[in-house]
């Protein structure tokens, strides 16, 4: 029985660990006595939100929905992994770390890349890549002065110190995000297919070693009071205590010592520590042990775990979330090589614990057993809710306030004059401030980068395999209709990985929301996981893992919903790799897909009139999937020079992006009749923009033509500016002002 | 058998398989050198690879310095042993004073990490003989602590003796007299910020004006008679596949 120490008997103050009453009895019922303070912290950890998914659960069930036969582990794993043929695997996972972040901006988000890392480590996959999806209040908002360059630093810091490159994502201004900014990482590792490794502690009598990192006291109840808790209006940095610190040093030599015990075939089992710490994975370990139907169970002396401060309690060395640590189960005739390796690194490594028969997790601290509990109560089988729905009681009034109505550009001057003032917006202009301070080219391995559409990576010399990566997200969208908002996130990320000529294989999602305890939010998460799964299964891609993010809010506002969508792409050739930019003369410029008057929830009614209102464009998810075919065909036969998908900013923003990459201008002429406005700035979904030698222009049309895509040739590429024939030329050099300066002058 | 050239990992090293690759593709022959081990193995030439040795405790290199490995360089750079040291081995150098100067914050204090354009200003090293003098080649900088500093006494004798290798076209980084790369008296060891490891193919590199600082210090050995001039080298048409651990 749990000891004195643990002051069993009384009932410890739960509420404040965010228990419910019906919790806290559900916890006296399942122990047969009142929980031990080491044990309700556990208890309140595991059953958090963001350890639980208890409040996304039910929804995300839908995700089960797309079959695929290149999934060789599935979601519930760390991390899914995705056969890419010639023997290697990939995966890849994205993650939030929107609430430390916003406390503790260099740290919240090196950590964020951190924790991610070890999710792709602990599947036994050597990271490779890293994309990180950031949103922020308005670019002149004086919190974003100071979360903003915080947090760039801190990916980079993180990501650069690790040998990682950082080869895509986002960064969006919007005030919705003011207080809660969003900081979401995607890391991607590949490994040979028999190097999977599991995270069940099986075999009675092997030792569980914990690796890496001394514990402290820092990023105690992150999960359970900072990701599971909504920020008081301006308390953010009073959290401070509760945000982990990141030592990226040691996190290399920890990926290295480990990737050396799986070649090695040292461990049985590994977890990675991340949210939750020691209380998440010795359950998690010890839970999918007996999952697999053997006899196990898990005993634990705490007081081995090394230790920062001495002084700390149990409940503490179970709840802290010191980062670079993961946990081994490993045979005892492999104990010796594990610790010598590990020593060979400068790793610190420490047996803390035996696999037992048990059937239960059992922790002591000297002496005295301070937890003892079924290890599935706590991992498996927490609370489930069905939270009230309620759809935005302002949303009808939303979607009736068109843009229609708004002034629009209609001279060749206004025109010229939309443009400039949008590439120089906030959210349209050059990035390169931000992936500038991020190294692309560590590994050697990056074929495409930031501002390309897809981040795209070499995996294998010999044959040239390798794959692509694209997030995106577009809360606004999700905003004015949740369910549309995901497909359409969903469907730009495709669009963007088959645009660099990849093909789409499977998806990973980061679903960031606000409280789910209002119905209102609840709701559109419903809604939007409805979208999102309903658009896998069109597309036939599946989910394989993700991430939820609740409680983004500030006070009762929640952010806009924000689903951001990843893909993954498979290339059988890299060298094949379509790029964004304009670069060789005389190359025809063909528009796909169809344009309409599609400004409801656009850059363009945003950037110019703050407006947010409508319907977001129309999803065609057919006309996608034709879409991705004859950009990977066109890539496949090398009848491309560039491709780039259309978005945020339409047609005028893909060009101007396109004519700055390759250093080439554009002539490009507009339909006779039709509105230039509309042309240059709708948002209309599934569409791109190519370049074709003209050698390869009749067969490219052709090729479209039978297969029904709408192709029109809009232009070709020449000379050093951008002319919109009939109605305004710019030059490239002020393009280039307009289009770069935006960044550097806000934030230095 | 090619030339063999040591690439020397320490924990925190991040390019040393990218270091180990670029010369591979110059046609000689990596051979791992580890931090804690004095033992050169036999190899040719030496290359301290860029990265966060030892997490750029205390000061970039600081520790780097003191480790049986670079004790062991030191001693055979002094007898003539091609030495290069790419960003962080380059403060390993300046740490172990086979180079002067340091390296310290970048002006504007980011990580900075472009496609940068570089003069050769010296050919006469072992490192910089298959470039042409005044030549300009785009090689990549990614590096936060990349601004080199020296007294102005120091500098004017580097200029002097002409043993400024390397400048920047646009300084990324606020680097006294635009310094990139140096090199020692004797000219075999060489110094430099950019990244020439990452420049070796056009498919994953930024174009390949880094690959003849891999070749150069394998003519120089060729010419100095340490090498028989038949053995193998540039097989540029034929690539090894490179190996390691995923």
């Amino acid at each position: 029985m749990p000891g004195t120490s643990d002051a069993i008997g009384v009932v410890a103050p739960y509420r404040e660990l965010g228990l419910t009453d019906d919790e806290y009895f559900r916890i006296t019922e399942t122990l047969g006595r009142a929980p031990s303070v080491s044990e309700l912290a556990m208890y309140s950890i595991m059953w958090s939100e963001h350890c639980s998914y208890k409040s996304s659960k039910v929804h995300l069930r839908q995700f089960r929905d797309t079959p695929s036969t290149r999934l060789l582990v599935g979601r519930g794993e760390n991390a899914g992994v995705v056969d890419v043929g010639e023997g290697l695997a990939v995966t890849f996972k994205i993650e939030s770390h929107n609430h430390p972040s916003f406390v503790e901006p260099y740290q919240g988000a090196a950590t964020g890349v951190g924790g991610i890392v070890r999710d792709i480590l602990t599947m036994g996959a050597r990271p490779i890549a890293v994309l990180d999806p950031l949103r922020f209040g308005d670019a002149d908002h004086p919190d974003t002065a100071r979360v903003l360059p915080g947090i760039v630093a801190g990916v980079g810091g993180y990501g650069n110190c690790l040998g990682l490159p950082t080869i895509g994502g986002e960064v969006v201004f919007d005030p919705t995000y003011a207080g809660n900014p969003l900081v979401n990482a995607l890391c991607i590792g590949v490994m040979p297919t028999s190097r999977i490794q599991r995270s069940a502690a099986v075999g009675v009598g092997n030792a569980v070693v914990l690796l890496g990192a001394k514990t402290g006291r820092d990023g105690i109840g992150g999960v359970s009071v900072l990701a599971s808790a909504t920020f008081a209006a301006g308390g953010g940095p009073a959290n401070r205590p509760a945000v982990q610190v990141g030592d990226p040093f040691t996190e290399k030599i920890l990926i290295e010592s480990c990737l050396e015990l799986f070649d090695a075939e040292l461990v049985v089992g590994i977890q990675d520590l991340g949210g939750a710490g020691l209380t998440c994975a010795l359950t998690e370990t010890t839970a999918a042990g007996l999952a697999t139907g053997a006899v196990g169970g898990m005993a634990v002396d705490l007081d081995l775990v090394p230790l920062r401060e001495a002084s700390m309690d149990p409940h503490e060395v179970l709840a802290s979330e010191s980062q670079e640590r993961m946990l081994a189960i490993v045979t005892p005739g492999n104990l010796e090589a594990v610790l010598a390796i590990a020593a060979r690194w400068g790793v610190l490594a420490t047996q803390i614990g035996t696999v037992t028969d048990s059937g239960r997790l059992i922790i002591c601290w000297h002496g005295s057993v301070v937890v003892d509990v079924p290890p599935a109560s706590l991992a498996d089988e927490g609370p489930v809710y069905e939270r009230p729905l309620s759809r935005p009681v302002d949303l009808d009034a939303l979607q009736l306030d068109v843009p229609t109505a708004l002034a629009r550009p209609a001279t060749g001057a206004e025109l010229r004059a939309t443009l400039l003032a949008m590439i120089a917006s906030p959210n349209l202009c050059s990035r390169a401030w931000v992936t500038d301070q991020y190294d692309r080219y560590v590994q050697s391995a990056t074929v495409l980068a930031a501002p390309e559409d897809a981040g795209v990576l070499l995996l294998s010399e010999a044959t040239g395999l390798g794959v692509a990566l694209a997030t995106d997200g577009n809360g606004r969208y999700a905003r004015l209709d949740p369910y549309a908002g995901a497909q359409l996130a969903l469907a730009e990320a495709a669009r963007n990985v088959a645009a660099s000529g990849a093909v789409p294989i499977a998806v990973t999602n980061c679903l960031n929301f606000g409280s789910p305890e209002d119905p209102e939010v609840m709701w559109q998460f419903a809604e939007a996981t409805r979208g999102l799964a309903d658009g896998c299964r069109r597309l036939g891609l599946p989910v394989t893992g993700g991430n939820v993010s609740f409680y983004n809010q500030t006070g009762s506002v929640a952010i806009n919903p924000t689903p951001v969508i990843g893909v993954l792409g498979l290339f059988d050739d890299v060298a094949r790799r379509t790029p964004i930019g304009f670069v060789d003369e005389g190359d025809a410029l063909i528009l796909l897909g169809d344009t309409a008057d599609e400004f409801g929830g656009s850059e363009w009614a945003w950037a110019t009139h703050r407006h947010l209102g409508g319907q977001p464009p129309a999803v065609d998810l057919e006309r996608e999937k034709l879409l991705a075919e004859i950009l990977i065909a066109g890539s496949r036969d090398g009848m491309l020079t560039a491709a780039h998908d259309l978005s945020d900013g339409g047609l005028a923003q893909v060009l101007v992006e396109s004519c700055l990459r390759g250093g080439r201008g554009a002539r490009i002429v507009l339909p006779a009749g039709a509105d230039p406005f509309v042309e240059l700035f709708s948002e209309s979904a599934g569409r791109a923009v190519v370049a074709v030698p003209r050698s390869e222009e009749l067969r490219f049309s052709d090729m479209c033509a039978a297969r029904g895509l709408p192709a029109r040739r809009i232009g070709v590429v020449d000379g050093d500016a951008l002319d919109i024939q009939d109605a305004f030329t710019v030059g490239l050099a002020d393009l280039r002002r307009a289009h770069e300066g935006t960044l550097p002058a806000l934030f230095g | 058998m090619g030339v063999p050239v040591g690439v020397v990992t320490f924990p925190g090293s991040l390019d040393d398989r990218d270091a180990a690759r670029a010369i591979r593709r110059a046609g000689a022959d990596p051979v791992p050198l580890w931090h804690g081990d004095a033992d050169l193995r036999g190899v040719a030439a030496v290359v301290l690879p860029g990265g966060f040795s030892y997490g750029d405790h205390l000061r970039a290199g600081a520790i780097a310095r003191f480790s049986p490995v670079v004790g062991a360089i030191v001693e055979a750079a002094q007898d003539g042993l091609p030495v290069l040291g790419i960003c962080n081995g380059f403060q390993v150098l300046c740490e172990a004073q086979l180079l002067p100067g340091a390296l310290t914050r970048n002006v504007g204090l980011h990580f900075v990490c472009r496609d940068q354009r570089l003069r050769v200003e010296s050919v006469a090293t072992s490192w910089t003989g298959d470039y042409r003098e005044g030549q300009e080649i785009i090689i990549p900088v990614k590096h936060g602590e990349g601004r080199y500093v020296i007294d102005p006494d120091q500098l004017e004798q580097l200029e002097d003796e002409g043993e400024i290798v390397l400048r920047y076209v646009g300084n990324p980084n606020g680097s006294v007299g635009d310094v990139a790369g140096i090199c020692n008296p004797r000219r075999n060891v060489v110094g430099l910020m950019p990244h020439p490891e990452h420049a070796v193919d056009a498919l994953t590199g930024a174009g390949t004006d880094g690959l003849a600082m891999f070749t150069s210090v394998l003519d120089t050995l060729v010419h100095r008679g340490s090498l028989d001039p038949g053995l193998p080298r540039l097989l540029l048409d034929d690539p090894a596949p490179t190996g390691g651990t995923l």
